[in-house]
C-alpha cells in the first residue's frame, strides 16, 4: 500500500490533491462535494474587499480540435462577503476533519486589516492561509494581487503582517508575471511565510474577434488582460516550481500549480519538488470526478515503480536539472527511422528540410517515397523525432560511447580565451562533429 | 455431402477470417481517447447494458492509466472483451456517442476497451479485486456462458462459495463456441474465463445437469442455482428432407469454425442459409470464408423484417452473399444428400389490427435453387425436457419467467439469466443479467435471515 498523504508546510491532508483557489472551491456546497469525491484539500476562493464581477469572464484558447487548452479569466476575488465565506469554512471543516481547508485572503494593504482578517481566520478552524499575491487584473490596480507579489519589499511586508499575528501555517501564492521567481519566493521566505504556492495566472489577451474586432471575451465591448490558466501553461509553472525548490535560499515546501490536468502532470510537480499540486481548469472543464483518475492513476504508478510514499518521490528530478555549461558537448545521438513502421508521411523530411539540417533524403523504393535519415549529417536534435505521427518509428539512437564527456564549462577552460571559432572548430573535428 | 468446396492453404484461411477490426496501436488509441469529450452523464454508458462508466475508461487511457481503465470497465462487467470485440456497438454504446449527434464519427468505444483489456491480459491480470471473507453461503450456476460467469464472478466477489457445471467440455458458452471468428477468438473467451476462476469459482466442465448430474441433487448441494443456460436446442422446420446428409444446423457448423481447424470443416460449393438472423449472417459469411463459392440467404420475409444489424447485412453483401427474401423453403431435395432446395415465393398482405402483417405463399411460384449443403438457422429454444425436470418453474414464450427486478424465477430458488430468459439478445445482455441475479441472489438469501441474524449483511 502507497501512503498518499502530506504534510505541507504544516498543513496536513491525506493526498496530495487540493482545489485552487477559484470558482469550484466558492462555497461549502462545492467544497464538501469535491471532498466527497476524494479531494484531499481545497484552498478556498479568495475572500476579501468587497468586489463586483463583470459577465463575460472567461476566454478560452481551443487547439485542433480540442476544448480549452488555455483559459483566461478577469473575474475577481469572491464576490460573497466575508462573513458568509468563513461561516461556510467553518461548517466544512467541521464535517471534514482530515481533509486540509486552507483560505485565501486578499485585502488592503495595511497592518490592521491584514491582522484583523488573520484572526478572524483562525477563528474558522481552517488548517492554513494562502496569500494570494497573485491576481494580474481587478485587484492589482487597487493596490492587491500581483501588484504585491510582483514587489519583493510589499511581498516581506505583508507576510509579516500575517505571521505576526497567525498561528496557523502561512503559504504565500505567488504571481508568475515577474521576471525572477526567486525574488518574491524569497521575499515571502523573510516575511515568515511556511510554504509557497505557485503558479497564479499569467498576464494574457486571449484573442480578438475577427468580425467585431473587438477583445474576447468582450464586456460590452471592451476587454482587457486577464489571467492565463490551464494545459497550456504547465512547462512555464513547472520551471518556476523547479526553480523555487533548488534555490538553496527558499528551501520551502511547494504547492504546484498551474495546467495540472492528470495525475502524471501532478506527479512531474511532486517530482520537480511539490508536495502538494493545486487543479482549478481541468475541474472547471470536468468537474470534481477526475479527481478518481488522478488518485488511482499516481498510487498505480506508485505501486509498479516501488515507491512508498510521497517523501520518496518529492524533488527526485531535480538531481538532474542542470545549467547549459554543466551539459555533456559529447554525447551525441542520431534519429533512425524504422522503415517496417514509416507509413511515408514525409513529415520528418519537411521539417528536417525547411526546418532543421537537411539530412533526411527521400529514396522512392517499391513505389514509395520513402525517407532516409543521412546520419553522419544528422545534428541529432530531434525535430523530426517529435513531428513522425507513429509510434516507436523515428528513435534517437546513441552513437558515442560514453567513454568521453567534455561540458561548455570545462571546454572554455582548456581552450585559449577569448574564444575564437577556430579553436572550436578544431575541437569539433577532433571529435568528428561537423557542422553544414 | 457431394461438391465439397475444394479446401484453402493455410494463408487463405487466415486472410479469411483475419479480424474485421484490429486492435489499436498505443498512439491511436491515446490519440482517439483523447476526442472523447468525457461527458457527464454520458448517453453511451446508459445505452450499455451494463452501464459500464466509459467516458472514465477512456479518460484513464488516456492519462495512461490502463490499470485504473480496466478496473473500471471490469467493475461493470466481466466479459469485457468479448463484449469489446463482438458487441453491436453500432445500436448499443457507438450509437449514442454524442458525436452522432454532430454527425461525426462516435468514439470507437468498442476498440478502447478492448485495447485496454487486452494491455490487462498482457500484464497477466495484475490484482484489482479482491473477494470478500466467505459468507458460509454456496450457489451453483448452470451454465459457463456469459450469464453463469458473470453470476459466478459477482457472487465470488461477495464471499459466495461458486460452482459453475457446464455440459460442454470449455467454458465460455457461446463465447468460446459461437462467436464469429473474425470478431474474437476461443482465447479470448478462455482468458476471461480464467480472471473468473481467480476469484475462486469452480468450473466444472462435462457435467450436464440432468444428466451426470441430476436437480435433485444440485439443490441439495447449494443454497440456491442461478439458470445460465442459454439456448440450446435448435428449431426443426419440419419440412421434407430436413435429415438430409448435407443440411446442418447453424450453431452446430459455427461452433466446428470456432475451433479454428478450419481444413477439417467441410462446406458445400453452393450453400444456403435459412433464415436472417444475426446467427444466419455469421454462419453463410463463415462458409464462404471456408470457400463456398455460392453462397446465399433464403429468408421467408423482406430485408425491413430481417433481424440481422445494418453492419451484418454489409458484411455478407460484401462477402457476395446473395439474399433471397420472401422466399421460403418446403422442401430440401437429394438421394442420398442434398441437391436443391425447393421454395416457394411469398408476399406480405395487408397489416392487421396490430399492424403485422401476415405472409402468405404466392400461387404457384415454386422454384428449385440447387445447392449442396444447407443451414438452418431459424432460431435456438429452450430445452423443454429439462427446465420441466426443476419444479414450479414457469415457462412463458419458450422462455424462463423472471422477477424483472431479482431475476428470481417461479421457483424461489433458482434464479435465472440470459438467453434463456430473453429468448436470445447479445453477450452484453446476458452478462448484465449475471450480475443482476448475483444481487437479487444475496438480496434474496440474506434478507430472509435477517429475522434471525438481526440484519447483518449488506
Ligand atoms: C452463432 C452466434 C453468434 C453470436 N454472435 C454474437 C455476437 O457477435 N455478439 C453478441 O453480443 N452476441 C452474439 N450472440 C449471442 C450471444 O452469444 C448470446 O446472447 C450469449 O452467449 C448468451 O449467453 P448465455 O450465458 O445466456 O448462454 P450461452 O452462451 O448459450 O451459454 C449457456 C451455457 O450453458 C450450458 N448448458 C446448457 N444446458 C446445460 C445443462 N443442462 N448443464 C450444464 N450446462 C448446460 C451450455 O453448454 C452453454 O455453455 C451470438 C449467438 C450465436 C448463436
Ligand atoms: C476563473 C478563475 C478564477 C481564479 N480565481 C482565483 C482566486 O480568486 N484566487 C487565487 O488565488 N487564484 C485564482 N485563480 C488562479 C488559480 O487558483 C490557479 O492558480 C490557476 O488557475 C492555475 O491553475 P490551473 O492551470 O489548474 O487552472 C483563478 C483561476 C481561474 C481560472
Ligand atoms: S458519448 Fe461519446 S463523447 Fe461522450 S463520453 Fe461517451 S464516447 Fe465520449
Amino acid at each position: 500500500m502507497v501512503d498518499l498523504s502530506i504534510n505541507c508546510g504544516g498543513i496536513k491532508s491525506p493526498n496530495p490533491f487540493w482545489l485552487a483557489s477559484a470558482p469550484p472551491t466558492n462555497s461549502a456546497y462545492q467544497v464538501c462535494k469535491a471532498f466527497e469525491a476524494g479531494w484531499g484539500g481545497a484552498v478556498w476562493k479568495t475572500i476579501g474587499e468587497p468586489v463586483m464581477n463583470v459577465v463575460n469572464r472567461y476566454g478560452a484558447i481551443d487547439y485542433n480540435g480540442q476544448k480549452i487548452l488555455g483559459i483566461n479569466n478577469i473575474e475577481l476575488i469572491s464576490d460573497r462577503p466575508i462573513e458568509v465565506n468563513f461561516k461556510e469554512i467553518a461548517e466544512t471543516k467541521k464535517l471534514w476533519p482530515d481533509r486540509a481547508v486552507i483560505a485565501s485572503l486578499m485585502v488592503e494593504s495595511t497592518r490592521e486589516v491584514w491582522n484583523d482578517i488573520v484572526k478572524r481566520t483562525i477563528d474558522t478552524g481552517c488548517d492554513g492561509i494562502e496569500l494570494n499575491y497573485g491576481c494580474p487584473h481587478g485587484m492589482s490596480e487597487r493596490g492587491m494581487g500581483s501588484a504585491v507579489g510582483q514587489v519583493p519589499e510589499y511581498c516581506t511586508m505583508i507576510t509579516e503582517w500575517v505571521t505576526e499575528v497567525s498561528t496557523i501555517p502561512v503559504l504565500v501564492k505567488l504571481t508568475p508575471n515577474v521576471a525572477d521567481i526567486r525574488f518574491p519566493g524569497r521575499a515571502a521566505k523573510k516575511g515568515g511565510a511556511h510554504g509557497l504556492s505557485l503558479i497564479n495566472t499569467i498576464n494574457s489577451i486571449m484573442g480578438v474577434d475577427l468580425d467585431t474586432l473587438e477583445l474576447k471575451p468582450s464586456v460590452d465591448g471592451k476587454g482587457g488582460h486577464g489571467g492565463y490558466a490551464g494545459v497550456a501553461v504547465k512547462p512555464i509553472a513547472l520551471n518556476m516550481v523547479s526553480q523555487i525548490a533548488i534555490d538553496p535560499e527558499i528551501n520551502l515546501p511547494i504547492s504546484g500549480i498551474g495546467g495540472i490536468s492528470t495525475w502524471r502532470d501532478a506527479l512531474e510537480f511532486i517530482l520537480l519538488g511539490a508536495t502538494s499540486v493545486q487543479v482549478c481548469t481541468e475541474v472547471m472543464h470536468y468537474g470534481f470526478r477526475i479527481i478518481d483518475d488522478m488518485l488511482e492513476g499516481l498510487i498505480n504508478w506508485m505501486e509498479e515503480k516501488g515507491f512508498r510514499s510521497i517523501n520518496d518521490i518529492r524533488g527526485k528530478s531535480l538531481a538532474s536539472i542542470a545549467d547549459f555549461g554543466d551539459l555533456n558537448l559529447l554525447y551525441k545521438t542520431v534519429a533512425q527511422i524504422d522503415e517496417s513502421k514509416c507509413i511515408q508521411c514525409n513529415l520528418c523530411y519537411i521539417a528536417c528540410e525547411d526546418g532543421a539540417h537537411q539530412c533526411i533524403d527521400i529514396i522512392p523504393h517499391d513505389g514509395k517515397n520513402q525517407p532516409k535519415v543521412r546520419e553522419p549529417d544528422c545534428v541529432g536534435c530531434m525535430l523530426c523525432f517529435l513531428v513522425c505521427p507513429v509510434d516507436d518509428c523515428i528513435s534517437m539512437v546513441r552513437k558515442d560511447d560514453g567513454t568521453e564527456a567534455i561540458t561548455w564549462n570545462e571546454l572554455m577552460k582548456k581552450l585559449p580565451q577569448p574564444l575564437t571559432w577556430e579553436a572550436l572548430r578544431q575541437f569539433q573535428a577532433k571529435h568528428g562533429i561537423e557542422i553544414h | 455431402m457431394k461438391n465439397i468446396a475444394p479446401k484453402l492453404t493455410p494463408e487463405q484461411y487466415e486472410q479469411n477470417f483475419a479480424e474485421l477490426h484490429p486492435p489499436f496501436t498505443s498512439n491511436s488509441a491515446v490519440a482517439e481517447a483523447n476526442r472523447c469529450l468525457y461527458c457527464f452523464d454520458s448517453p453511451c454508458m446508459k445505452a450499455c447494458p451494463t452501464h459500464i462508466d466509459i467516458s472514465t475508461f477512456i479518460k484513464k487511457i488516456a492519462t495512461g492509466n490502463l490499470k485504473g481503465s480496466a478496473k473500471t470497465i471490469l467493475e461493470s462487467n466481466w466479459v469485457a472483451l468479448t463484449c469489446a470485440k463482438a458487441c453491436p456497438v453500432d445500436v448499443l454504446c457507438e450509437g449514442a456517442c454524442v458525436y452522432n449527434e454532430r454527425g461525426e464519427q462516435p468514439i470507437q468505444i468498442g476498440r478502447l476497451q478492448r485495447y485496454a483489456i487486452d494491455w490487462y491480459f498482457e500484464q497477466g491480470m495484475p490484482t484489482l479485486f479482491t473477494p470478500a471473507p466467505k459468507n458460509g453461503k454456496t450457489i451453483g450456476v448452470i451454465g459457463a456462458g456469459p450469464a453463469g460467469l458473470a453470476c459466478a464472478a459477482e457472487l465470488a466477489l461477495m464471499g459466495y462459495d461458486v460452482t459453475i457445471y457446464e455440459a460442454k467440455d470449455k467454458p465460455g458458452g457461446l463465447d468460446t463456441w459461437g462467436i464469429a471468428p473474425y470478431k474474437m477468438t476461443q482465447a479470448d473467451s478462455l482468458n476471461e474465463v480464467k480472471l473468473i476462476e481467480r476469484f475462486g469459482v469452480k468450473i466444472k466442465t462435462g457435467v450436464r445437469i440432468g444428466k451426470n448430474l441430476s436437480v435433485a441433487e444440485l439443490e441439495k448441494r447449494h443454497d440456491a442455482v442461478f439458470l445460465g443456460l442459454g439456448l440450446p436446442s435448435p428449431t426443426r422446420m419440419h419440412i421434407p428432407g430436413e435429415d438430409l446428409p448435407g443440411v446442418y444446423d447453424a450453431l452446430e457448423f459455427i461452433e466446428r469454425v470456432t475451433t479454428r481447424n478450419w481444413k477439417s470443416v467441410d462446406v458445400g460449393n453452393r450453400v444456403a442459409v435459412i433464415g436472417a438472423g444475426n446467427t444466419a449472417i455469421d454462419a453463410i459469411t463463415e462458409a464462404k470464408r471456408l470457400g463456398a463459392e455460392q453462397v446465399m440467404i433464403i429468408y421467408r420475409r423482406s430485408r425491413n423484417e430481417m433481424s440481422a444489424y445494418d453492419f451484418e447485412f454489409e458484411l455478407a453483401k460484401h462477402d457476395g452473399v446473395i439474399f433471397h427474401f420472401l422466399t421460403a423453403p418446403i422442401r430440401i431435395l437429394g438421394n442420398s444428400h442434398v441437391e436443391a432446395l425447393e421454395c416457394t415465393r411469398m408476399k406480405l398482405g395487408e397489416p392487421d389490427a396490430k399492424g403485422r402483417r401476415a405472409l402468405e405463399p404466392i400461387p404457384n411460384s415454386e422454384f428449385q435453387l440447387p445447392v449442396d449443403m444447407v443451414i438452418k438457422s431459424v432460431g435456438q429454444k429452450a430445452n423443454e425436457s429439462f427446465l420441466s425436470e426443476i419444479p414450479n418453474l414457469r415457462i412463458q414464450n419458450g422462455q424462463v419467467w423472471v422477477d424483472p427486478e431479482t431475476l428470481q424465477t417461479s421457483n424461489p430458488k433458482y434464479f435465472a439469466g440470459g438467453d434463456c430468459i430473453n429468448v436470445g439478445k447479445e453477450v452484453v445482455h446476458a452478462a448484465a443479467d449475471g450480475k443482476k441475479a448475483a444481487h437479487g441472489i444475496d438480496k434474496c438469501l440474506f434478507s430472509k435471515e435477517s429475522v434471525n441474524k438481526s440484519g447483518k449483511h449488506g
